[in-house]
């Protein structure tokens, strides 16, 4: 790693800096294998960022990596949030910095994950109980503005077990912007999710994100729904940073014919944006892998 | 870590009217103290309070939820609660929970003391 720049640019305006981060987990064998390698890029404020890519590429770990969940091997993360404007890295902050700039996060991954025990309402109150001081009288009026924003107002007392999917997804997104986060990770909002709802719930990242500024990190498969909320995109490919741009580039790409496209890269990215089965990311998929293993048994 | 608390509650009359101006940042940290300032204004009964917003730079939910549980206090006692000089930042805070859609805001203290 000498030698290597694992600082974010000094003039660059971000909310997230993400330098040279590699993550290793162990294989069957115990071989330690490269799920993240070299990942380097920015979120600027305001912006949402949809992060893609095949099944098994990285992208929940990485999110997990940028909510300090995971610790990853190599590089930085750098945060630069409202209450602290100058840049934390978070793998080598202080614990209470840490905490600062997690209060910052709201999250909303796969599950949903609330409290099985609670009511919805309660569910969406204990982040505000647990970091404030305010007069529960608030609270409740602040948890009534958050499930009416989500179309939840109906479901306000029932407990998670009598949710539908959505109505879940619902909930856990009223609970992740509870503390009104200046950033939001999203692991496949709308899996699971019929269109209808699935399009509702895009909208709501929308407004978070043009109406009060959230910045927003989006893994996601729907590619309707990616290319409605992104203003940027990332494509990952086997731990790598496969190419990083402005929506309206990946548009271009998934519109153009395979044999027009600049270089294997863009036919890659092409095929998975067009959902076809046929093409080099089937091709690359474990055939190496699999050469391998009929080769040398 | 000290903290200098830059919301400051300013309380003025003007016949039969309350004004409160708030400034600085209104979220979490600072809502217990603007609450208090404002159930204080609300304990005269004014027949009109106007809260000035012109100072706030930022106001997130639970200031949102101080101004709702306020408005409650005020209709309790068939008062009108009035805003104004809302920023474009602590608008969009109204627009998205459709709050707007409720309170009376306006653009300056003059309409909101004589609307
Ligand atoms: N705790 C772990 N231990 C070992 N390997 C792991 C662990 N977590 C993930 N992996 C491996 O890391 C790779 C990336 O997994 P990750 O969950 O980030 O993929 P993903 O891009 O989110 O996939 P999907 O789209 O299916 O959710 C996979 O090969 C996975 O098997
Ligand atoms: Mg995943």
């Amino acid at each position: 790693m000498s030698g290597m720049r694992v600082v974010p640019e000094e003039s660059q305006k971000f909310v997230i800096s993400v330098r040279q981060l590699a993550k290793l987990f162990a294989d069957q064998q115990g071989r330690p294998v490269r799920v993240l390698d070299d990942i380097t890029f920015d979120v600027y404020p305001g912006e949402t960022l949809v992060v893609m890519g095949g099944s098994g590429c990285g992208k929940s770990t990485l999110l997990n990596c940028l909510i300090g969940e995971l610790r990853p091997e190599e590089g930085g993360i750098f945060y630069q949030t409202r209450v602290m404007p100058q840049p934390i890295n978070i793998l080598d902050a202080r614990e209470e910095q840490l905490n600062e700039v997690r209060k910052r996060f709201g999250i909303l991954f796969q599950s949903g994950a609330l409290f099985n025990s609670m009511t919805v309402a309660e569910n969406i109150a204990l982040p505000l109980k647990e970091h404030s001081y305010v007069d529960p009288s608030i609270i409740d009026i602040v948890v009534t503005l958050k499930l009416q924003q989500v179309h939840m107002l109906p479901h306000r007392d029932k407990m998670p077990a009598q949710l539908s999917g959505g109505q879940k997804k619902r909930a856990g997104l009223a609970r992740a912007t509870a503390l009104d986060p200046e950033i939001l990770f999203y692991d496949e909002p709308s899996a699971g999710l019929d269109p209808v709802t699935s399009a509702a719930i895009d909208e709501l990242i929308i407004d978070l994100s043009k109406k009060l500024s959230v910045t927003s990190v989006v893994v996601t498969h729907e590619m309707d729904s990616a290319f409605r909320i992104a203003d940027r995109m990332v494509m990952l490919d086997r731990g790598r940073v496969l190419r990083i741009g402005p929506r309206g580039e990946f548009e271009r790409i998934r519109d153009t014919a395979p044999e027009r496209l600049a270089d294997e890269d863009e036919r890659l990215i092409h095929q998975f944006l067009n959902g076809k089965t046929e093409g080099p990311l089937t091709d690359a998929a474990g055939m190496s892998e699999y050469e391998k293993w009929i080769v040398t048994g | 870590m000290t903290q200098v608390d830059n919301t400051l509650n300013d309380i003025r009359r003007q016949g039969n009217a309350t004004i409160v101006a708030l400034s600085g940042e209104v979220d979490l940290h600072r809502t217990p103290a603007v609450h208090k300032t404002l159930v204080q204004a609300c304990e005269q009964h004014p027949e009109r309070l106007v809260v000035n917003l012109k100072d706030v730079s930022y106001m997130d939910s639970s200031g949102l939820g101080t101004l709702v549980e306020v408005f409650r206090r005020v209709n309790g006692y068939h008062g009108t609660l009035a805003l104004c000089h809302l920023s474009t930042r602590v608008r969009s805070v109204f627009e998205i929970t459709k709050l707007d859609r409720f309170f009376n805001i306006y653009a300056t203290e003059e309409e909101a003391l004589s609307a």
